[in-house]
């Protein structure tokens, strides 16, 4: 047991209580140190992660595991909070005296998800999804003076405290059913008894209930467009990218790995939700007349791709729902970045601030264009490869409907994306001035727009990353 | 000619133009248009190197270049020409090339409307060119997007807004090409477990025994989306709406050559890898064919404006290529061929000279014009070169292609033949009808400001005219290739007994 390869997880808490205390050392004018701080600390982590991205090792008897799966979700994590203190740099002056803790705050929920990651056990799990939860309460609520902002932190408060109870219910369950609380343990004692319990049943659906609220999959997806667009743009962003990102790894891990298949069908019933989420999430997003709302619809039926891959539970499918969490950072903090600096500018995420963007603006057009695009999975771009990936593991693992609606529905998905395209192309806006934009705002919109383009181009590299990631569920 | 990727720098050549094009500023408009047609020139010119130097007696793919791309799908960068894919990646560069000069009175965001078009005119190249699925369909896709975009900034907006066609064109296609993609993965699955390895070439694919219900499966997803871009009757809704929105380059391309990718489609993948599923739904083909010989011709009977009528008689001459298809014997499949390439230069000549006419009165209904020839003799020319080709006048190139279809489509649908040459008349009704109400009769005064076309706007007419001419007059040319394609197509998936449906 070498505690050298949990150096990530230690050096990010450092990294957050540094930020924290620093910030409050910093004298107002100099806070914007904090922020290049937490850029080289999460920089620094990132090497950390990435030079230990193959070693392998297990703590406390299963608790706690270190492996390539867990990695590539970490450097997921890492990059897209890089990304999103990037575009940033302008949108934190909203927070007034209290952005230094507002990268504090980010870090924290990082952690969280790096534990949730790396967990072998359900109170590990837990934990983990509490520290990232917790965090994004008070992210949510962070702009004071803005009712929605309240509204939203609150409403997820509330959601997610309730969500929370559902899954610790589930994980009791399991325990009673299989008597521990170690996934490898669980999946032990599980594959010895034949008959199926009741309690095992309701233990599983009330896990699926419990992380589903976290991935947003519909029909605990009701919390995602308030609480999307109250949230400040880069905490969506986050909350969008990452803390879905996290949902899955775990829901991948469970459900890989301590539930065995023979005693409830969970394949079937994540198919089913999958299914749902994606026609919902795409219909409610048609009439959507608000950018960040339209994301967030947007980004429940991506929910429900991604989870074709847990469903078709095979090479491909697994592989398809890591690539496709990972051009996700890229696509869809695009389109956040975006959304941020019209904010910024204009003060509004309604869809008439688009106006014109074309025009006025026309790289932040074109990232949006493009990284839409890719969530429409129109090739060349990123969102195309993973749709493939996808649901080449559906229709291997026999869900050939599953296949069928869900390439339907991403084509009606390409009229709302294409509609925020014609408003920033044709639109008309009295107001032509052109967009400042920050240098490390253009430098996010730049990573996220070559990333998009250079995974669907090339998807090689980011495949073979996510082959490596998942040999051990196979 | 050794390893000099000729394939690929004719692909590549638009693409770095588009690049290049991003980078120069707005106001560098001359310098814009003159990189367009440069680069569309290079390919032209690559492309008839390529067409000339084939070499018929060996047949088979050629040129051929292949990298591995992405190995746990079993995808490479292949690409390839033969008989079937060479005179379509010729009519490609002739349409590309023209289509730079007839939009060369775009004033407004030059930039953009250049890289786009000429990234439509890349991923329309790399359809025909490539010879793995993965990416012909990647291809095939890449090219929806540029049009939206080009139709909802550039457009018109007559009889429907050219959002709506916009919208309508593109939702049409991508929903068509949803039914591709599962057919395309499901084949993709089925071909993995038979081989024990992925794999994504079109060849390989081919050699393969897939079980007969599952030919007819994935043919029908492919079927539907193939002839959705083909405009089978009944998908055809969107294309008449979306070339009267387009503008004059894209109504050129899309009509040109961008649905012969459908037909292209369901005789290099359709046909080739699930031979028995195609004789299962030709006859339906067949039938539907019908519907739009003669349904579209009907409808082009009542239309006003002329791009209405143009698109809706493509629709209508998109039959013939289906029903030469359906027939599923060497000879139909080369007038299928044929036709895709004839009806290509036509209908792209048509819309250069509707797109001339447009820009100069600002108006496409047939009843304002009257006696254009007294004023615009140049461009008289060219409607009555379209007209009388889209006719199948003998002398030009379509006649060739029409014959070809007839007397092949004659041996397994007699009754079917008739009807559709009887299709003909219906088009020789419209087609004079327009052209003399337009061009002839006596010469109308306020029509006397319009300037006939010259300078560019004569290349468009020089380069489509002389093709439908060359290959009307010297059909050897484009047709011994097209029968060595075809020959060896068939050759290779042995003999086909249509039937089984009815």
């Amino acid at each position: 047991m070498s505690y050298g390869l949990l150096a990530p997880e230690i050096l990010t808490a450092c990294l957050g209580l540094i930020v924290l205390m620093v910030g409050l050392m910093l004298p107002q004018r100099e806070k914007r140190a904090v922020g290049i701080l937490a850029v080289f600390g999460l920089v620094i982590i990132l090497v950390t992660v990435l030079l230990g991205f193959n070693r392998e090792a297990v703590f406390f008897e299963g608790v706690y595991q270190i492996d390539i799966f867990g990695n590539f979700f970490k450097v997921l994590f890492l990059c897209a909070a890089l990304l999103i203190f990037f575009m940033s740099s302008r949108y934190v002056e909203f927070f007034g005296q209290r952005k230094s803790e507002w990268y504090s705050f980010m870090i924290f929920a990082t952690l969280g998800m790096m534990v949730m990651v790396s967990s072998g056990d359900l109170m590990t799990l837990y934990v983990g999804l509490e520290l990232m939860t917790i965090s994004f309460y008070i992210l949510s609520a962070y702009l004071l003076n803005d009712g929605l902002s309240a509204e939203a932190g609150l409403k997820y408060l509330i959601m997610g405290a309730l969500s929370s109870a559902v899954l610790l219910f589930g994980m009791s369950l399991i325990y009673a059913a299989s008597g521990s609380t170690v996934f490898t343990e669980i999946y032990r004692a599980l594959s010895v008894s034949y008959n199926t319990q009741p309690v095992l049943i309701a233990g599983i659906v009330l896990l699926i209930a419990g992380l589903g609220f976290k991935i947003s999959a519909v029909p605990f997806h009701m919390w995602a467009p308030d609480i999307y667009q109250g949230a400040p743009t880069p905490v969506t962003a986050y909350l969008a990218v990452a803390s879905k990102a996290a949902g899955f790894a775990a829901l991948v891990r469970v459900f890989m790995v301590a539930l065995p298949l023979n005693h409830f069908n969970w394949s079937l019933a994540l198919a089913i939700l999958a299914a749902l989420t994606i026609v919902i999430g795409n219909l409610t997003a048609l009439p959507q007349k608000n950018v960040k709302r339209l994301l967030a619809y947007s980004s429940i039926a991506q929910a429900g791709y991604i989870l074709v891959g847990l469903v078709a539970a095979n090479s491909y499918g697994l592989k398809g729902l890591l690539f496709y969490a990972m051009l996700y950072v890229f696509s869809n903090v695009g389109a956040f970045a975006v959304t941020t600096i019209v904010e910024v500018e204009t003060g509004s995420t309604d869809l008439e601030a688009f106006n014109g963007l074309g025009k006025r603006a026309p790289m932040l057009a074109a990232v949006m264009t493009v990284c839409l695009l890719s969530l429409a999975g129109i090739p060349p771009l990123a969102g195309f490869a993973g749709k493939f990936y996808l649901f080449s593991g559906a229709v291997q693992a026999g869900y050939l409907w599953l296949a069928f609606i869900g390439l339907l529905m991403s084509m009606i998905s390409v009229f709302y994306y294409l509609n925020v395209a014609k408003t920033m192309y044709i639109g008309k806006n009295e107001d032509s001035s052109a967009f400042s934009v920050s240098t490390t705002g253009r430098m996010a919109l730049w990573i996220c727009l070559l990333g998009t383009i250079f995974i669907g181009i090339y998807p090689g590299p980011l495949a073979r990353a996510a082959e490596m990631a998942i040999e051990l569920f196979l | 000619m050794g390893d000099f990727p000729i394939l690929s720098i004719t692909l590549l050549i638009p693409v770095l133009g588009a690049i290049f094009i991003m980078v120069l500023s707005q106001e560098q408009e001359k310098m814009i248009k003159y990189t367009a047609a440069v680069s569309t020139l290079i390919s032209l010119a690559l492309s008839l190197f390529v067409f000339f130097s084939y070499d018929q007696t060996r047949a088979g793919m050629q040129f051929v270049e292949s990298i591995p791309w992405v190995k746990d799908l079993g995808v490479s960068y292949a690409l390839g020409v033969d008989g079937i894919s060479l005179p379509l990646l010729l009519l490609t560069n002739l349409i590309g090339f023209s289509a730079v000069y007839a939009s060369w009175q775009v004033e407004e965001r030059v930039k953009e409307f250049f890289s786009l078009l000429l990234l439509l005119i890349t991923g329309v190249m790399g359809t025909f060119l490539t010879t793995d699925l993965f990416i012909f369909f990647l291809f095939y896709e890449v090219v929806v997007i540029p049009i939206y975009l080009l139709v909802i900034i550039y457009g018109s907006s007559k009889r429907v807004t050219k959002e709506y066609a916009g919208m309508k064109l593109t939702i049409y296609l991508l929903i068509g090409s949803a039914f591709l993609l599962v057919g395309l993965i499901a084949l993709f699955i089925k071909a993995q477990t038979i081989l024990g390895y992925p794999s994504m070439d079109i060849g390989t694919l081919a050699g393969l025994d897939f079980p007969v219900s599952f030919q007819i499966f994935a043919f029908t997803l492919m079927a539907l989306g193939f002839g959705t871009l083909l405009s089978m009757f009944p998908f055809h809704a969107w294309s008449p709406d979306g070339y009267a929105g387009a503008p004059t380059a894209v109504s050129m391309i899309h009509a040109g050559v961008l649905k012969k990718i459908g037909g292209y489609g369901l005789i290099r993948i359709g046909l080739f890898i699930l031979p028995a599923g195609a004789q299962y739904i030709a006859p339906i083909i067949a039938v539907l064919a019908i519907g739009n010989v003669i349904y579209a011709g009907m409808i082009c009977l009542s239309q006003k404006d002329l791009k209405y009528i143009v698109g809706y008689s493509s629709v209508s001459h998109m039959g013939y290529v289906l029903i030469g298809f359906a027939s599923l014997n060497l000879i139909s499949l080369n007038g299928a061929v044929m036709m895709m390439f004839a009806h290509g230069v036509m209908s792209a000549l048509f819309f250069a000279m509707i797109g001339s006419l447009y820009h100069k009165s600002h108006t496409r209904n047939v009843a304002d014009f009257g006696g254009l020839a007294h004023q615009m003799p140049r461009l008289a020319t060219g409607f009555m070169l379209a007209g009388l080709a889209s006719l199948g006048l003998p002398g030009t190139v379509n006649f060739i292609g029409e014959f070809t279809i007839f007397v092949g489509a004659f041996r397994n649908y007699q009754l079917l033949t008739i009807i559709a040459i009887l299709g003909i008349i219906i088009t020789a009704v419209y087609i004079l009808r327009t052209l003399g109400n337009v061009l002839f009769g006596p010469r109308r005064q306020e029509w006397d400001h319009l300037q006939d076309i010259r300078g560019t706007e004569m290349v468009p007419l020089l380069v489509l005219g002389g093709a439908i001419l060359l290959g009307g007059i010297l059909p050897y040319t484009v047709m011994d290739l097209i029968n060595s394609g075809v020959g060896q197509l068939l050759h290779q998936i042995g003999p086909i007994q249509i039937g089984g449906i009815f």
